[in-house]
């Protein structure tokens, strides 16, 4: 089994990168959760890119079912062609349609399985899911076929903390809060994106964001992406380090609510 | 092994299973921590601890167990600032084709045993210790192709009792913090399952039904998805003595607002009376007589607020606080008919249940409805109590 290691784009803490491994040799769900911003989703496409493996990504919504995940049986379209005898209705097989878990676990090579934002759901989806992912395998009821992973797929679960997760589907994952990246990391992250950056600009930036972030009061604190956009409007403006220091240029891109920006604005 | 640590987890009540204990046997005879305590830490963290409310009970049961080793990283830390004190080393080509080459197993086997034999003093260009620009094979800046280079790279993993020492996740515990998502989360505990919204799903059986009745001319059935909600009201003392606690109450009330679609709230003054206020300067009333009876009875109820005033203003007629109201009937009458009305009402208290016993009014509150303190475990136990049947 290779071993993840990380690349180049993608700045993480040898925490992670050992978590990740365990999670692969141990085959369990890597459950992520941490503030916005912080690359939650992004590591399941790092972790592809690295290990050479295809990603497939379930995006979850407040709608999404568990059983949608595995396969759809579309009724109506059977139904539709047993009243014109379009096709051969007795053939099911035609009707069933793979979700992204199915295709996961269907898929002959191993694959990275991201479920993006489990938390979007309802409770009990977890749960409903808790099965397939300690097997690896499902049942297509109407057509009584079974199918079990070749290999299982390295699972990279994201929730924002919107719900609780039930314990029972904790009990199985691996769990790791990224923590906001602090500032000699968040410069390694800059860098990465602004190569060409200056460093006293850099410094004074980043200064500049820590501060306003430590302001508890912020009803949205700024994140990893929106530092990054207001880099790139510092250099577009070509705002200088003594600007910076007397006023925050571009406030509008950091901050997204109107009361935010008054908070700082003031001072 | 580590069964300490599993015992440390299980006092400090954070629910470590025995199922998730022997992943982490499995992971150890894995040799995933690689004898290194850093990574034992964190890989521990990921297996035991499955949410970072729970991470500041981990640091300090960590500390518990593991708080009294001198980790070899600490050690490393100690050889690294003495080799930091030294210039490097420059060779050239011959030089550099000269030094002894070895295994990496090798390396290693030399390298603990130098760890064992090292006395305090600085080695400078030796061939056998661990110092600078030596050419043996352990040390910095030195020159060995097969050597051990020790603690020169950027983010290298903190030692891990440093990193339970600094505790930075006493923020994230759930008797502490209370925010508005976390409240979200609580709140959502106790919606319930009804059919509403569109009717988008397809009732397959009423399909067939149908479609036969109609002799083979297809007739679809839908029907509404089910959906999970809750009807609630929330009363909120916005009274004096609730001035440190208004921060909270407001994020209760965002929460709430976000989450549930049918909220009634209103605001009351240190008790119910006959009237309550929309408003949270009180000045708009409205006849709680009238809420009770228009509201119904499958509304869950929450009462917020402190419990914590003079035993007359909830026993005596005309006791309200504010001097010029005149309330006929005492409050805790108004109280009990909130009880009666509805099936499901608790009071959440935002001030530390320690404290309830020896507050009369709040002893009294406590015998009409069940009370909880308003922190995340404490609504929690509130919301269970609310689904209950």
């Amino acid at each position: 089994m290779n071993r993840f290691k990380g690349i180049n784009r993608y700045i993480l803490s040898d925490a992670l990168r050992e978590i990740v491994n365990a999670a692969i040799v141990l085959q369990r769900p890597l459950l992520l959760k941490g503030e916005p911003g912080t690359g939650k989703t992004e590591l399941a496409q790092v972790i592809a890119e690295d290990l050479k493996l295809r990603l497939i990504r379930w995006n979850i919504k407040s709608t999404s079912k568990a059983s949608e995940g595995l396969y759809v049986y579309d009724t109506v379209q059977r139904l539709n062609d047993s009243r014109f005898h379009d096709k051969d209705v007795s053939d099911i097989k035609q009707y069933i349609k793979l979700g992204k878990l199915g295709e996961a676990l269907r898929s002959e090579e191993q694959v990275v399985l991201l479920i993006d934002e489990i938390d979007k759901a309802d409770l009990e989806f977890p749960n409903d899911l808790l099965f397939e992912l300690d097997q690896m395998s499902f049942d297509i009821v109407e057509t009584g076929e079974y199918f079990k992973a070749k290999h299982r797929p390295i699972v990279v679960i994201t929730s924002n903390s919107e719900k609780e997760l039930p314990d029972a589907f904790l009990r199985r994952c691996l769990f790791h809060y990224i923590d906001f990246p602090d500032s000699s990391m968040m410069e390694k992250i800059a860098k990465v994106h602004f190569p060409n950056l200056r460093h006293n600009l850099l410094s004074q930036i980043l200064a500049r964001f820590y501060f306003i972030r430590q302001r508890h009061e912020l009803k949205k604190r700024p994140s990893t992406s929106e530092l990054l956009d207001w880099i790139q409007a510092i250099l577009a403006g070509g705002i200088t380090e003594e600007e910076l220091n007397k006023r925050l240029p571009f406030l509008g891109v950091l901050l997204k609510t109107e009361d935010d920006v008054a908070k700082v604005a003031v001072h | 092994m580590f069964v300490n640590l599993f015992r440390a987890l299980k006092r400090r009540g954070v629910p470590v299973t025995f199922n998730e204990w022997m992943v982490l046997q499995n992971a150890l005879s894995e040799n995933l921590a690689d004898s290194s305590l850093t990574r034992f830490y964190y890989l521990a963290r990921a297996i035991l601890i499955k949410t970072e409310a729970h991470f500041d009970k981990y640091d300090q049961a960590f500390l518990d167990c593991f708080g009294h080793i001198d980790s070899d990283e600490d050690l490393i830390r100690t050889i690294e600032e003495r080799l930091l004190k030294l210039p490097p080393l420059e060779l050239s080509e011959e030089e550099k084709q000269m030094v002894e080459q070895l295994s990496l197993e090798e390396v290693r086997a030399r390298f603990l045993e130098q760890l064992r034999n090292q006395d305090d003093e600085l080695h400078v260009g030796g061939n056998k210790a661990i110092g600078v620009r030596g050419r043996s094979t352990h040390g910095a800046w030195g020159y060995n192709p097969a050597g051990v280079r020790i603690g020169q790279h950027e983010g290298r993993l903190r030692s891990a009792i440093q990193i339970a020492e600094q505790r930075s996740f006493k923020n994230y515990r759930d008797d502490v913090i209370l925010d508005t998502r976390s409240i979200k989360t609580v709140l959502s505990y106790i919606r319930q399952v009804v059919r509403e919204g569109p009717k988008d799903s397809l009732d397959v059986d009423g399909t067939i039904d149908a479609t036969c009745r109609n002799a083979g001319e297809l007739e679809f059935i839908w029907d509404r998805a089910k959906k999970k909600r809750i009807k609630l009201m929330l009363l909120m003392d916005a009274g004096g003595t609730m001035a440190p606690h208004t921060d909270l109450v407001s994020r209760l009330f965002s929460a709430a607002k976000d989450i549930v679609k049918d909220l009634q709230f209103y605001y009351f003054h240190n008790c119910v009376y006959q009237e309550l206020y929309t408003d949270i300067w009180q000045m708009k009333a409205v006849s709680t007589r009238k809420v009770l009876d228009q509201t119904s009875r499958n509304y869950k109820v929450i009462l917020v607020g402190d419990a914590y005033m003079a035993p007359s203003e909830l026993l005596s007629p005309n006791g309200a606080i504010d001097y010029w109201y005149r309330n006929d009937r005492p409050g805790v009458e108004w109280l009990m008919d909130i009880r009666r009305r509805f099936r499901k009402v608790i009071w959440l208290n935002p001030e530390p249940e320690q404290w309830w016993p020896s507050v009369p009014s709040t002893r009294m509150i406590r015998n009409i409805f069940p009370m909880y303190e308003l922190t995340l475990s404490g609504m929690r136990s509130g919301a269970r109590a609310l689904i209950k049947q």
